[in-house]
């Protein structure tokens, strides 16, 4: 090995071309697995702090699996474990999604719970002695507040997702790892290749962290 | 109102015998209450006595275990088991609570129209003239825009009061109205209060101001330890009370 080895600028700024097509894969998987996990997080979520047991008990259970078992796992499990199950292929953007979907649902669910019971009991007393139904009071008083405080940990969870993505390079989805990796096998510049892969990602969770940074300030406003 | 018992007048609150245990604590121990329309009955006692739990069992926040309680005609069943008259006497009841409860995230006049634009459906308009004639009548219409943070603690507790009258409840209910405030804001929400009471709103207040229970009340509800220990005018209980218990509680707190 070159111990005088140096970081050529050029090999660095010659593969962005090459990477730059993976970012839309990475944000497709990212953005799209969170909307759903969204969802998901909302509903298990509510269910986790339902008063019945049967409902609160299957949002425990999958809220502990996919909280408790590494994402590389999962998306294996989905892409090559599931077809064995239906009997076809699984495409692996849709892999991808679905795996970010269930692990940051189950994340996401917590962030709702938390953000839910931290909101005082007053309010919700409140408003039922007004004649509100515990769906309304819900719907005006509860869930406006709780969502507003849940802001910063739903930042940081889509950037962890975001980052989580890099490892669907296993199941051969174009995202930046995985045009990094295809370009590195082909010039040999691992060092400057993957600054730049990092330099995207950067990029990504940056402008992500300032986006959420403004709709605090605008959420607090009110408060 | 001496004889708030008459029998030509159907009592609004009619509790028997009712009991709720939190565990093995028995916080409400047989209560007997009736309301008549149009009294304002003050509830006084010691911390813990079950006044405040006494209250919330009439608007169905706290469930009892057993008794019967009938609010406005529709009844309450042991265990919260009533949702459908539960949600008709809160529409009819108000409640004004002791650490205010406005909702944080709605402006001042958005916190008094939510309830009449969602539960009694009337529209914003309406709804927004009613509450700033509400305001203005608690003296605080120039505050409608702000947000309850804005404003200081007797504000938001009058803010609080013209929400519940929003609903025009036939009957209010104030759990430690004055309880959280600085001692300047108290009178500014008492004041608010004993309009209401003139105005003829029937009310149930749990307070510790005295003063003004003896000014206001029509009756004076001593508790303790879960039981109505002894009742009656303002002057009887406050002047002669007959329990030894009601003369200690009053030392205490007439002292200061």
């Amino acid at each position: 090995m070159d111990v005088n080895f140096q970081f050529d600028w050029s090999a660095a700024f010659g593969s962005i071309p090459y990477l730059l097509p993976g970012i839309p894969w990475t944000l497709l998987i990212s953005f799209g697995g969170l909307a759903i996990g969204f969802f998901i997080g909302i509903f298990f979520g509510l269910l986790r702090i339902s008063r019945l047991r049967w409902l609160r008990w299957p949002a425990i259970f999958y809220i502990e699996v996919f909280r408790g078992t590494p994402i590389l796992v999962q998306v294996l499990f989905i892409f090559y474990g599931l077809p064995q199950l239906l009997g076809s292929p699984i495409n692996p953007l849709v892999a991808g999604i679905a795996a970010i979907a269930v692990n940051s649902g189950a994340y996401i669910s917590e962030i709702v719970r938390g953000g839910v019971q931290s909101i005082e009991r007053g309010q919700g007393e409140a408003s039922l002695s007004l004649g509100l139904s515990r769906t309304q009071s819900f719907r005006y008083v509860i869930w406006p507040q709780a969502f507003r405080r849940m802001i910063p940990s739903l930042g940081n969870q889509g950037i962890i997702s975001i980052k989580d993505t890099s490892l669907f390079s296993v199941i051969g989805v174009g995202e930046l790892v995985r045009q990094g990796q295809i370009y590195i096998s082909t010039t040999f510049t691992a060092l400057e290749v993957y600054f730049m892969v990092a330099l995207m990602y950067l990029a990504i969770t940056w402008t992500l962290s300032i986006i959420l940074r403004q709709l605090e300030v605008r959420g607090l406003a009110g408060q | 109102m001496s004889d708030t018992m008459d029998n030509a007048t159907q009592p609004i609150v009619r509790m028997q015998q009712l009991n709720k245990h939190f565990g093995a604590l028995h916080v409400l121990n047989g209560i007997d209450l009736e309301i008549i329309p149009g009294e304002v009955v003050v509830i006084i006692g010691a911390s813990g006595s079950g006044k405040s739990t006494l209250i919330r069992c009439i608007n169905g926040l706290e469930e009892f275990q057993s008794g019967s309680l009938v609010v406005d005609d529709n009844e309450l069943l042991p265990y919260g088991k009533s949702t459908q008259a539960l949600q008709t006497i809160r529409t009819e009841v108000g409640m004004v609570f002791q650490q205010f409860n406005l909702f944080p995230h709605l402006s001042v006049i958005d916190n008094v129209t939510l309830a009449p634009v969602k539960v009694r459906g009337l529209i914003l308009e309406d709804a927004k003239n009613n509450a700033k004639r509400l305001l203005d009548r608690v003296g605080i219409a120039d505050q409608a825009d702000k947000y309850p943070n804005q404003l200081s603690g007797g504000q938001q507790q009058r803010v609080a009061l013209a929400r519940a009258l929003a609903m025009e409840p036939r009957l209010m209910l104030f759990d430690e109205p004055t309880s959280a405030l600085d001692p300047e804001m108290i009178g500014e929400v008492l004041d608010a209060m004993r309009e209401l009471a003139k105005e003829g709103m029937t009310m149930v207040i749990v307070t510790h101001e005295m003063g003004f229970a003896r000014e206001v009340a029509d009756r004076v509800i001593f508790i303790h330890k879960g039981e109505i220990t002894e009742q009656g005018s303002p002057e009887t209980l406050f002047d002669s009370p007959q329990h030894e218990r009601t003369q200690s509680f009053l030392a205490r707190v007439l002292k200061h």
